[in-house]
């Protein structure tokens, strides 16, 4: 028997998708880690923190971002049915919904309208090119809806997918100051503007807080996914872009 | 058990997946799933143990399942680079505008269209 190679190794790991896989999960890990010992500041938000990590060994390896993905697509893959699992906490929920959910689809609908016709203004503005313009529309709806419908207005689908991350992270870091800040103290009120806004991502850092502002802020960001998607093409058409 | 409320959480997306490329709607799959879920715990009027296991565990850590399209970020670089004015600035303003807007509507709607609710608690953040 020879002696392994360890180049060997190394050409069979970067071709499978284990190593893209257990890069995620441990950067992951490593990111909660630092987010609890830094007392939950949002400021050490874990996405932010996992991502800028496997950023950092990708770059120095110098594996491209498809051969990570092979691996990480099975963690990708999740988001379909923990946007279904959402349906368990808004059903804990119900009997405030009950008495909320006319002024709730109010809020979320002129939210949603808000989010994409601001984003495509300012952006236009500022002089960005129109596809950038396109892909910023529907960042604040959940990852695998705004692609979806990026691709239906003629944007980006995998820019959609990092400006929806990055608006996530956004209102994840500075969405409960923003709240105390201007004392939006209900967390009805919190969890429905952080759901709109800041769809999964804000999601995760309202049931930090608690469970009503999570349950608020999941179905805002699932309410707020069918509003997108029936609003923003609509949206795009009338400002004829 | 934990594979049992996973096999469910499948189960309603598959069906919203086929829905909504039969009728040819442009809302996606899992989005319809959850809906169909939900109107199903309500007839139900209980969330199955299995269920509640498995959904827990899910979104305890939603935010792990957003990484993978976050380290796309190294893809779109240049074009990032090219624009990143713009791109900041919609992101920081009008993110946090949006925020703002929404909570403010609610805050109206609430007083004028459900008086008698009294908040949902103040959080301890």
């Amino acid at each position: 028997m020879t002696e392994p190679d360890l180049a060997d190794i190394w050409v069979y790991l970067s071709a499978s998708p284990l190593l893209g896989l257990t890069m995620t999960l441990v950067a992951y890990l490593l990111a909660f880690q630092l987010y609890q010992r830094g007392g939950g500041s949002p400021l050490l938000n874990p996405v932010l923190t996992a991502v800028v990590m496997i950023i950092l060994v990708l770059l120095a390896s110098g594996i491209p971002y498809p051969d990570y993905f092979d691996g990480a697509q099975f963690v990708h893959f999740l988001l379909g049915p923990a946007t279904v699992a959402l349906a368990v906490p808004l059903y804990q929920q119900l009997s405030r919904l009950r008495q909320l959910w006319l002024p709730v689809s109010i809020a979320i609908v002129s939210g949603v309208i808000f989010a994409a016709g601001s984003s495509v203004a300012l952006a236009w503005a500022l002089g960005a090119t129109t596809q950038t313009q396109l892909s910023l529309a529907p960042k604040s709806a959940t990852a695998p809806v705004a692609m979806g419908i990026s691709e239906t207005i003629g944007g980006l689908p995998s820019l959609t997918a990092v400006l929806v991350v990055v608006t996530g992270i956004v209102g994840a870091v500075l969405g409960t100051r923003l709240f105390d800040l201007f004392r939006i103290r209900d967390d009805s009120v919190r969890g429905i503007a952080m759901g709109v806004a800041a769809h999964g991502i804000g999601t995760a850092r309202a049931f930090q807080v608690s469970k009503t502002m999570g349950a608020f802020s999941g179905l805002a960001m699932a309410l707020s996914a069918f509003a997108t998607a029936l609003i923003v093409p609509w949206l795009v058409d009338l400002i004829g872009l | 058990m934990f594979l049992n409320g996973i096999t469910w959480l499948l189960v309603f997306q598959l069906i919203g997946e086929v829905t909504v490329r039969l009728l040819g709607w442009p809302v996606p799959g899992p989005v319809l799933g959850m809906l169909l879920l939900f109107v199903s715990l309500v007839l139900m009027r209980r969330v199955p143990a299995t269920l509640d296991t498995a959904s827990t565990g899910l979104l305890g850590h939603l935010s792990l399942l957003f990484v993978p399209a976050g380290v796309g970020v190294m893809v779109h670089a240049d074009r990032l680079l090219a624009e990143w004015l713009p791109v900041v600035a919609v992101l920081l303003v009008t993110t946090l505008l949006t925020m703002l807007v929404t909570a403010g509507i609610m805050v109206l709607a609430t007083r004028w269209l459900a008086p008698d609710y009294h908040g949902g608690g103040e959080s301890h953040d």
